[in-house]
């Protein structure tokens, strides 16, 4: 039997989904011995919710009021202390898991896996390099703690209905203060989250202005999606670069992605690859973009938009 | 501010698409355009818009990688850096063994701030600049999108899942960057032309007596399945009606 930790996101009120889905990869591995630990100031609540989740075995809370915020350098020493118990130390592969993990990893001496998007056996895992344009299996050696974050698209989030034990735990290990959290703000919009959204509409330079982009921000609106565009249309000015799909923006799995005047530079695809169902509308019959859509449509996106929107129950 | 050491990474460059070996043996990157790491760039920008800002006097690329890097170092000089170092290897390192040699090159250089990108294009692993942070006992700032200096003070904009986190951190740090956090500048012929001027230094990689020896064993290179083929629709109502069929809109 060997033993997981996986290390819980939360916000200090819920735990994060991701963490549901680091515990269905953690069963594909070896389906005892699966704890999860909560760090936090005041952590009972969200170890509560970790709890129910299927598979796991513990919830070990570690209260602490320097646990509040989440700084990598505090809770990378903590995680360094628990994971000596443990085979396998997994965190998602989200803003939290990637700045966290590798610092944890190092900490430990041992190399860290990125994006674990298959277990191919206990200690053999497949992971996209290149955004996704390739995939490499890696094996880790006997005898090496395994360090992995969990790309969360390619797992399903285990069910609920668990009443794990819960433990605190001390920990003791010295904290830094030379990092000290000042604010968080949340998305400034009521739009989705172009990261997690479940749909996208995105606007390439075929939408032409910044105040064209209106059009795609009002439909997004209406079927409650998020709004991302193409590196031309933010090289353009048309948008800014925290909208970029694509390899050197953000790369995302939606259910749906709609593409609208985006020709599909190589660089955007392997940003889409993995969404669900693509939609590309373009004036352009040979755009490449077409090469991946699963539903094409050849024409003016100011006429098809709005027509789309007419038939919208 | 004294010194900012800038990573650079040499990669394939992002408009290029790459191909798995036949044999699944690697990928295929004899011959295709190199560049800086996109990120990397980023990094570069931020730190010489702090030394033009006077908040610093010397900005220093470091790569490590083969004797083609020079390429990117020599980039790197064109935009504006001071001075060069590449740690020369023909090794494929691990994201742990490049940490480990860039604390050794931390150690002798003693930087106020390490400046680089929060992945690489080619690994995409998102790793380095933590792994530094943490062998150096040091702050990280990961995925920066502002950056300002308060003499020993960083306050750094971080994108995260969750919106925008803003942290203060004591320098020296590391800070990785994202992408809005500036817009590198375009090279000048006449940069380049002063650049080729300017000395690379090279550093053998076994003078640092750093194991770099692989951990992990990659055993197999794929192609991912093709996204199935697809298909055109020939009206808006084939659309939307394919799309409602697969519960995708109301």
């Amino acid at each position: 039997m060997s033993r997981t930790l996986i290390i819980g996101e939360h916000d200090g009120q819920h735990l994060n989904q991701s963490t549901a889905r680091c515990v269905a990869c953690a069963i594909a591995i070896d389906s005892s011995g699966v704890d999860v630990v909560i760090l936090g100031s005041d952590p009972s609540a969200v170890a509560g919710e970790a709890a129910t989740l299927n598979g796991v075995a513990g919830v070990l809370t570690v209260m602490n009021p320097a646990n509040g915020p989440v700084l990598a350098a505090i809770l990378a020493p903590q995680i360094a202390v628990l994971a000596s118990a443990y085979d396998y130390v997994l965190a998602p592969s989200t803003t939290f898991g990637k700045d966290l993990l590798p610092r944890v990893a190092a900490l430990l001496g041992v190399p860290q896996l990125s994006d674990v998007m298959s277990v191919l056996g206990p200690r053999t895992f497949r992971r996209p390099i290149y955004a996704g344009n390739a995939l490499v299996t890696i094996e880790v050696p006997a005898g090496i703690k395994v360090v992995a974050t969990v790309r969360g698209a390619s797992f399903k989030p285990v069910g609920g209905g668990n009443a794990a034990p819960v433990r605190p735990v001390e920990v003791s290990a010295t904290l830094p203060t030379h990092t000290r959290f000042v604010e968080l703000r949340s998305g400034k919009t009521d739009r989705p989250d172009l990261q997690t959204a479940r749909l996208v509409v995105s606007g390439g330079r075929g939408v032409g202005s910044a105040e064209n982009f209106a059009l795609l921000y009002q439909f997004a609106g209406r079927i409650g999606a998020a709004v991302g565009a193409s590196r031309a249309a933010v090289d353009a000015g048309f948008v800014p670069n925290d909208m970029q799909v694509g390899q050197t923006g953000k790369i995302i799995a939606p259910e749906l992605y709609m593409a609208f005047g985006i020709s599909g530079a190589i660089q955007h695809l392997t940003g889409i690859k993995d969404a669900g169902t693509i939609v590309a509308v373009n004036k352009d019959g040979e755009a490449p973009i077409f090469e991946i859509a699963d539903f094409g449509l050849v024409g003016d996106l100011f006429q098809i938009i709005p027509e789309i929107e007419k038939r919208l129950r | 501010m004294q010194k900012i050491i800038v990573c650079l990474k040499r990669v394939v460059d992002y408009n290029v698409r790459i191909r798995v070996k036949a044999d699944g043996s690697g990928v295929v990157t004899d011959g295709l355009k190199m560049s800086i790491n996109p990120f990397d760039e980023i990094a570069l920008e931020e730190a010489l818009r702090i030394r033009e800002k006077g908040q610093a006097q010397e900005v220093l690329v470091v790569s490590i990688g083969p004797e083609d890097a020079q390429q990117q170092l020599r980039t790197g000089l064109a935009m504006g850096a001071d001075r060069a170092i590449l740690v020369q290897t023909s090794a494929e390192l691990e994201p742990l063994a490049a940490a480990r040699i860039l604390q050794q090159i931390v150690n002798r250089e003693q930087p106020d701030l390490v400046l680089l990108g929060k992945q690489a294009i080619d690994d995409d692993c998102n790793q380095t600049g933590q792994m530094l942070a943490a062998m150096w006992n040091r702050p990280q700032a990961t995925f920066a999108s502002k950056l300002d200096l308060n003499g020993t003070v960083a306050t750094v904009t971080r994108e995260v899942d969750a919106g925008l986190e803003v942290i203060e951190v004591d320098l020296p740090a590391v800070v990785t960057t994202d992408l809005r956090l500036n817009e590198p500048r375009y090279v000048k012929l006449p940069d380049i032309m002063k650049a080729k001027k300017k000395t690379i230094e090279i550093v053998p990689i076994e003078s640092l007596g750093v194991d770099i020896t692989p951990v992990l064993r990659v055993t197999q290179y794929d192609t991912p399945p093709p996204r199935s083929k697809g298909g055109m629709v020939k009206s808006v109502d084939e659309l939307v009606s394919a799309l409602r069929d697969r519960g995708l809109l109301a």
